[in-house]
């Protein structure tokens, strides 16, 4: 079992609705996210053209906020949910210094917080809350082990990339372009 | 550690399914990551159904409350037409406006002179007394008639059921003169129907989307962009005729970088195009419309060649749009778009986009226009009401007689007495509207309160308007309340259901109860015969085979349409219902008004030497002026950014996120700065900033003076003579980079 997200940039129109359906649906407080939007524009007025993105933890297979975490409250999960145990983590920061897509930040109650794909959805199996909201049905969720999962099939017919592939990170979060 | 276990128990609270009716507990046993730390917790979670008031939209969906009985969440109904169970960042977002510590709390008296927020907290025995001491006095002395509402949003219709049984019928919304109306005189005057709310695009299943400088995904108008996205997947082309590089643009086939102001000509040479190459639906315009052969005639020097030195658009691209549009007939839309009050001759620039949907034989075809159908809720017998002896547009003699609604604007006009008018009105009730933030010209509609013998704004939070009130009635948020039964039109007919999931907060009270205690002291209560509005929500639901219990319970309920209608049936001759029976191309009653009964190109005036033409719009995470303080969405967006081209930067020595003020074309200037946004996605005659910000309220914590009001620099209006519509996209402005004197900090 191995999940993994993909966003249609030619879909998402950067709303943020993933942004507030996460925090709310995980009490994420005001003033911090777990997910953002990136806006990307190339070009010169009137040859232009824009790339937005959802982005959040990328669910590494080779993560390194695991491999630092001096305390193993940064741990790798069944189904490769990249987690954090609140109670085990000391909040130094390593981890934050480490990733490569600034994915997680200090929680003011003195942990370090990020995406958790909304495990506690997906083993209901329900979609992720930003998943389940985006009014663009831009993301997809699933199983890549799965060849019928909405994941795996929009990968096999879709042109997509990952975020800084040569960190070496084996990120699991796709981008249709 | 008490916060981290509420954060692990609220994300442990992902179970959904749990409603009134249900088992009220779920235990946590199957969530390894988790069990341990919640303890073997019991949560007892509700959810109960509204649809949401943070926009006109008004999708339904679910609010999730906890044990503690604080807000959890609020998502879409699965059922709901309008948000297919998805909300949209506001709607999601709306927990907020519940949470919000800047909310108006009890009712409240003007004790300073008006516009100085200065009030004493009151009662609201005394508060709702005085009000209709006052009314009592001005319908003595001035007749009922001289009594207006402004309003926007659901509980508006209470406050419009209490004036129509005092005396008045001058009800009107913003979202009229100032937004959507010319769209709906010009498709009524067209096709004899209007557009209407939500849009009977059928964008789903289209195959060509064009928009005039709508910004779809920007207004984050839910069902709209939702289908916009599933238009995207079945790989629909995509037209925007935008000046400034939207998300809409981004995502088209074609953007058509027009210069501003000159739509109109870009869309005759589009007709002259279709009426040229015959790239016309022959069928359906030779059964349906009337007029062809004159508007043939009126557009044939109106060609490409002629419409690139107005719009810069080049030829080839516009006969290879034309074509594009043609080749998806009849699925394809032009799309009529929404806030259309640009430059004053805004319905005769929808009339075009109505002729082009007419030629193409969209209207009434699967991926143009459908046919909606809304569900008729039963109303409860009252007396007749009174008959007023005159309305807003005896103020008007000769003027805006194809105007469908009331304008708002005009009621401004005609409360400023005049000379040659022997009625000025006396009072404003204001439900839900900021209207300093809403109406161009800020120094009229200052001028116009100074002459109201009483002004009462009811709202949820304070705001511009509320400081100019004489008294303040706060009202209860619409997760605190229930409101009239949703009937929007859609493809089927719906009910949904909003009801209270809190009490509610401090002395806040619901509209309904309101306008039931003033028409009390009216001697008017028989107009309000249910003292509870749900009692009477059982009684119009019962007439329609549910019930209150019913909806409590699923929210939404939608049925299936009378009949097989949604699309005209092929080959039909239809019925319309103009003055000719036929769609219109040539307008018989604009003729008879002396209009141009088809559509004619006016150049407007363009920016001086230094100034650049103020364009505004939407942001997807706001709505108006009405959002920005609510905590949840300022910490989305808590400030506007003011676009400007590299090269006027550079011209300029501007530099991403520097302050500038702004100074517009009659010497005004703005009250508070705004961060530069340097980038290539606008022009180079224009800036552009997101409408809603910039409040001068300090009573909003959170968004007091951060960015600048589009609408206090918008003092040129041009008014739409055919239904007075506030045309406000002729303002100019140029950059301080030095702070004013005046600017407020």
């Amino acid at each position: 079992m191995r999940y993994a997200m993909a966003v249609d940039t030619k879909k998402c129109v950067g709303c943020s609705d993933c942004v507030v359906a996460c925090q709310t649906e995980n009490n994420v407080p005001i003033g911090y996210c777990r997910d953002w939007i990136v806006e990307v524009v190339d070009g010169t007025y009137p040859q232009l053209e824009l790339e937005l993105r959802s982005e959040r933890c990328n669910h590494c297979d080779n993560a390194p906020c695991v491999r630092c975490c001096p305390t193993g409250a940064s741990h790798i999960l069944e189904g490769g949910f990249v987690m954090v145990t609140p109670e085990k983590c000391i909040g130094c920061g390593a981890c934050i210094t480490s990733c490569p897509y600034d994915a997680r930040y200090p929680h003011p109650d003195g942990y370090v917080d990020k995406c958790t794909f909304c495990m506690h959805r997906v083993k209901k199996g329900q979609l992720p809350a930003c998943v389940a909201t985006c009014p663009t049905k831009c993301m997809y969720f699933g199983d890549l082990d799965d060849p019928a999962s909405d994941v795996s099939l929009v990968l096999k017919t879709r042109k997509h990339k990952t975020l800084i592939p040569e960190a070496g990170t084996k990120p699991q979060l796709y981008f249709l372009i | 550690m008490a916060s981290r276990r509420q954060f692990l128990k609220t994300t442990a609270l992902g179970l959904g399914g749990l409603t009134i009716g249900f088992s009220a507990f779920a235990y946590i046993t199957d969530f390894s990551g988790l069990k341990e730390a919640t303890g073997g917790l019991k949560i007892n979670l509700t959810r109960t159904p509204t649809y949401c008031e943070i926009c006109f939209w008004k999708c339904a969906g679910w609010v999730y409350k906890r044990e503690d009985g604080s807000i959890w969440k609020i998502t879409g109904n699965d059922e709901d037409q309008h948000s297919n169970g998805r909300f949209c960042p506001r709607g999601t977002g709306g927990v907020g406006i519940y949470n919000d510590s800047d909310r108006l709390k009890t009712p409240l008296i003007r004790t300073g002179e008006r516009g100085e927020h200065k009030f004493r907290e009151a009662s609201w025995e005394e508060a709702l007394d005085l009000i209709a001491e006052k009314m009592k006095s001005i319908a003595s002395s001035y007749g009922p008639e001289s009594v207006a509402l402004m309003n926007h949003g659901s509980g508006g219709k209470y406050f419009g059921d209490l004036l129509k049984a005092y005396g008045s019928t001058n009800i009107a919304a913003p979202s009229y003169a100032q937004c959507r109306g010319p769209r709906e005189v010009a498709f009524i005057n067209t096709f004899g129907e209007a557009i209407e709310s939500p849009e009977r695009t059928d964008i789903r299943d289209t195959k060509c989307l064009v928009l005039i400088g709508s910004h779809i995904g920007e207004n984050m108008h839910n069902g709209q962009v939702q289908e916009m996205s599933d238009a995207i997947d079945k790989g629909a082309a995509i037209i925007t005729v935008d000046p400034r590089f939207s998300v809409a643009a981004s995502k088209s086939k074609f953007w058509l970088p027009i210069k501003p102001a000159t739509d109109l000509a870009l869309l005759l040479s589009w007709i002259n195009v279709l009426t040229t190459e015959n790239w016309i639906d022959k069928d359906y315009v030779e059964k349906n419309t009337y007029g062809y052969d004159l508007l043939k005639v009126h557009v044939s020097t109106m060609t490409p060649e002629w419409a690139y030195g107005i719009t810069g658009i080049q030829p080839e691209i516009i006969r290879k749009t034309a074509k594009e549009m043609f080749n998806a007939s009849p699925s394809v839309i032009i799309h009529p778009g929404r806030h259309v009050t640009w430059y004053g001759d805004d319905t005769q620039r929808l009339r075009a986009v109505a002729i082009l949907n007419a030629l193409l034989g969209s209207w009434g075809r699967r991926g143009g226009f459908y046919n909606p159908s809304t569900s008729v809720l039963p109303s409860y017998p009252h007396p007749p009401f009174p008959t007023p002896k005159t309305t807003w547009r005896d103020a008007f003699p000769g003027q805006f007689h194809l105007a469908d609604e009331s304008v708002s604007s005009k009621i401004c006009d005609a409360t400023i007495p005049a000379e040659l008018r022997d009625f000025s009105f006396k009072a404003w009730l204001v439900y839900g509207t900021n209207l300093i933030m809403t109406f161009p010209d800020q120094a009229k509609t200052i001028e116009a309160i100074k002459h109201l013998d009483l002004m009462v704004a009811i709202d949820t939070m304070p705001m511009e308007i509320t400081s100019w009130a004489d008294v303040v009635l706060p009202e209860c948020t619409y997760l605190e309340r229930y409101d009239s039964i949703r009937v929007s039109p859609h493809r089927k007919p719906s009910i949904a259901l909003r009801m209270p999931a809190f009490e509610p907060k401090d002395n806040t009270k619901s509209a309904y109860w309101m306008a039931r205690e003033l028409a009390s002291r009216l001697g008017l209560i028989e107009f309000f015969p249910f003292e509870k509005l749900e009692d009477y929500l059982d009684w119009q639901l019962r007439q329609m085979g549910s019930s209150l219990e019913e909806m409590q319970k699923i929210g939404v309920k939608t049925f299936e349409r009378e009949a097989d209608d949604l699309y005209f049936t092929p080959g039909e001759q239809h019925e319309f219902s103009t003055p000719t029976g036929k769609i219109e191309l040539y307008s018989t009653a604009f003729a008879d008004e002396g209009f141009d009964p088809v559509p004619v190109y006016t150049p407007h005036p363009e920016p001086p030497s230094g100034f650049y033409r103020l364009n505004y719009g939407r942001a997807p995470m706001h709505t108006f002026s009405r959002t920005s303080n609510n905590p949840n969405l300022n910490d989305l967006m808590d400030e506007n950014t003011l676009w400007v081209n590299p090269k006027v930067a550079k011209e300029w020595g501007l530099t991403n996120n520097q302050p500038v003020w702004l100074q517009n074309q009659d010497g005004k200037k703005s009250n508070f700065s705004i961060k530069v946004r340097v980038t290539e996605r606008i022009r180079w005659d224009s800036v552009y900033m997101v409408h809603g910000f910039g409040h001068a309220t300090k009573q909003l914590s959170r968004t007091y003076g951060k960015g600048i009001s589009d609408t206090e620099l918008i003092t040129n209006v041009m008014t739409d003579p055919i239904m007075g519509g506030t045309g406000m996209r002729g303002n100019f402005v140029t950059f301080l980079t030095e702070k004013p004197e005046e600017a407020l900090s």
